[in-house]
């Protein structure tokens, strides 16, 4: 296949559009976890409890044509390929959990895989609703939309006091887990990361890096979220999100103006290194591609480099995970064979952008 | 070791957290781990389920062998069977009805994970809430109606009386229907 074609293909269409402050948030997501009433929770039903709750699922939102998400497709764990479920994961369309653990674990996806449903998770649904850029608000009203459409299909466990209920404590009342996925190259290096964090923490919201093979947060790449789902409506747990990214939306400029003024041979110097390494090297490492990818794509949201697309910096940040690598070769492939595919597809994906830009 | 936040309790939790590239060592009491909200991702050895596990053991009575004997039937969930101890050993409920089965215990345990919350105040769903939805209307409309009372307002009372009979009425047939 072609590299053009497969990364087509493999790019979630949703990620294609360009979204609000798409230089420093690269997606915004929105999580409602429910629950069918009259079943058992993933943890507890059995097989036979499990595929009738897909079976039921599947009856009631595959049949009738949605005006929300278009069509809607269903997918079976059991009926993919360990490297299939894998590109799944790095697409974040379903977790870990439901590729390797669940009883009948499925997902549903929209057409544009905006929207993922993942079945026999943790919960009985997981609806997750993706949207490029800043788009919390937004994202939050099509996602409600999307509930009430499928509650009219399906009974929710839900009870006056506790709210939706869940199968874990953390997600019971709203089921909401809005997150956000932010590059922050200028606070990490400028060393300001580390004081703005705890006081995050502080407000009710989590803050992750994003973990690649090893456990370490890769390429100034921060995930915000909602840690409480109960007491608060869904819009005051949006806002306060939304507030709190604003602010470091904000500071992260503030960061990257100052290290133009004061640095910017310096900054120029590690941009055009990176650029340098990803265009040339033979073997290259995730951790190493993730930060040269992190570089490059500084480089060009302050005006350092141009010619290159923002885009191809998120397509391969997903692109060069072990899944998708794999999938590209059509093959599994030792750690040592990934580290030289992953140098070879960043090459190839750089050639691309000079060949049509020329 | 002290915990490192309050210094004062012994640390239980020690893990390395890698920020900017750089390792950094923590050593937290539970109480402080669950004030901070930490969560590892990578890291199957501090799992929220284990946090949270960890903390709901601290609920439970250290049983003697005298106790054993006049112990308080153990609680379990009448339509899944999971047990109290259960739920505390995976942090996580069974059914639905668990929340009603264990609801004596329950406040606590949410007040702990959701900054001292125990109580909805989010979206009803339309159609299986939508009693309560209408119920919320006329409690709030109650309440307006006393205030009037109390102020003399006799119209205004009047009318908002009107308003709650209308909405109960809708209740009934909603209830029937
Ligand atoms: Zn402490
Ligand atoms: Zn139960």
């Amino acid at each position: 296949m072609s590299l053009q074609k497969f990364i087509s293909e493999a790019i979630s269409p949703w990620m294609k559009k360009d979204g609000a402050d798409s230089d420093i948030v690269l997606s915004s997501r929105i999580r409602l976890a429910r629950n069918l009433k009259e079943y058992k929770f993933p943890l507890l039903a059995t097989m036979e409890e499990s595929s009738a709750v897909v079976k039921q699922v599947k009856e009631s939102l595959l049949t009738d044509d949605n005006q929300e998400t278009g069509p809607l497709e269903l997918v079976l764990m059991e009926d993919l390929k360990a490297n299939e479920k894998r590109v799944l994961v790095e697409k974040h369309l379903i977790s870990p959990n439901l590729a390797e653990q669940s009883k009948h674990g499925a997902v549903i996806l929209s057409e544009d895989e905006s929207v993922s449903i993942m079945i026999n998770e943790e919960d009985h649904l997981r609806i997750q609703c993706l949207f490029p850029g800043f788009q919390l608000t937004k994202g939050l009203e099509a996602a409600s939309r999307l509930d009430d459409w499928i509650e009219e299909r399906v009974t929710y466990a839900f009870d006056e006091k506790r709210g939706y209920l869940t199968s874990c404590p953390t997600n019971v009342g709203t089921g909401l887990r809005a997150s956000v996925m932010m590059h922050l190259p200028a606070l990490a290096m400028t060393r300001q990361l580390n004081k703005i964090l705890p006081a995050i923490n502080q407000l009710g919201l989590v803050v992750r890096g994003i973990y690649g093979e090893g456990s370490e947060a890769l390429g100034n790449l921060f995930q915000v979220s909602n840690q409480l789902t109960l007491g608060k409506s869904e819009q005051d747990i949006v806002e306060d999100l939304r507030d709190v990214v604003m602010q470091l939306i904000q500071q992260e400029r503030a960061a990257r103006e100052v290290l133009m003024q004061s640095s910017k041979l310096q900054l120029e110097d590690r941009v055009y290194r990176s650029y340098g390494i990803l265009s040339y090297s033979r073997v290259i490492e995730s951790k190493e591609a993730t930060q040269r990818l992190s570089d490059v794509r500084l480089g060009i949201d302050v005006g350092l480099l141009e010619n290159v697309s923002a885009n191809i910096l998120n397509e391969l940040m997903i692109l060069t995970q072990p899944g998708f690598l794999q999938q590209y070769a059509g093959e599994v492939l030792s750690p040592d064979l990934r580290d030289e595919r992953r140098a070879t597809l960043i090459r190839e994906r750089l050639k691309l952008e000079n060949d049509t830009n020329e | 070791m002290k915990c490192q936040e309050c210094g004062e309790r012994e640390a239980t939790l020690h893990f390395t957290k890698i920020v900017n590239g750089k390792k950094a060592e923590f050593h937290i009491c539970e109480h402080c781990a669950r004030e901070k909200g930490e969560h590892i991702p990578g890291s199957n050895s501090f799992s929220i389920h284990q946090l949270l596990s960890g903390l709901l053991h601290l609920d439970k009575p250290i049983n003697t062998s005298q106790d054993k004997v006049n112990r308080p039937k153990e609680l379990v969930c009448h339509n899944c069977g999971m047990k109290y101890e259960q739920f505390t050993r995976t942090g996580r409920f069974g059914c639905a009805a668990c929340y009603k089965s264990f609801e004596d215990k329950l406040d606590p345990i949410l007040k702990r994970v959701h900054s001292g919350n125990h109580t909805h105040s989010g979206k009803i769903p339309v159609r299986v809430g939508g009693g309560i939805q209408l119920q919320r209307e006329i409690d709030s409309l109650k309440a307006q109606m006393k205030q009037y009372i109390e102020r003399e307002e006799f119209e205004q009372a009047a009318e908002t009386r009107d308003q709650i009979r209308a909405l109960e009425e809708q209740k009934k047939n909603q209830g029937e229907g």
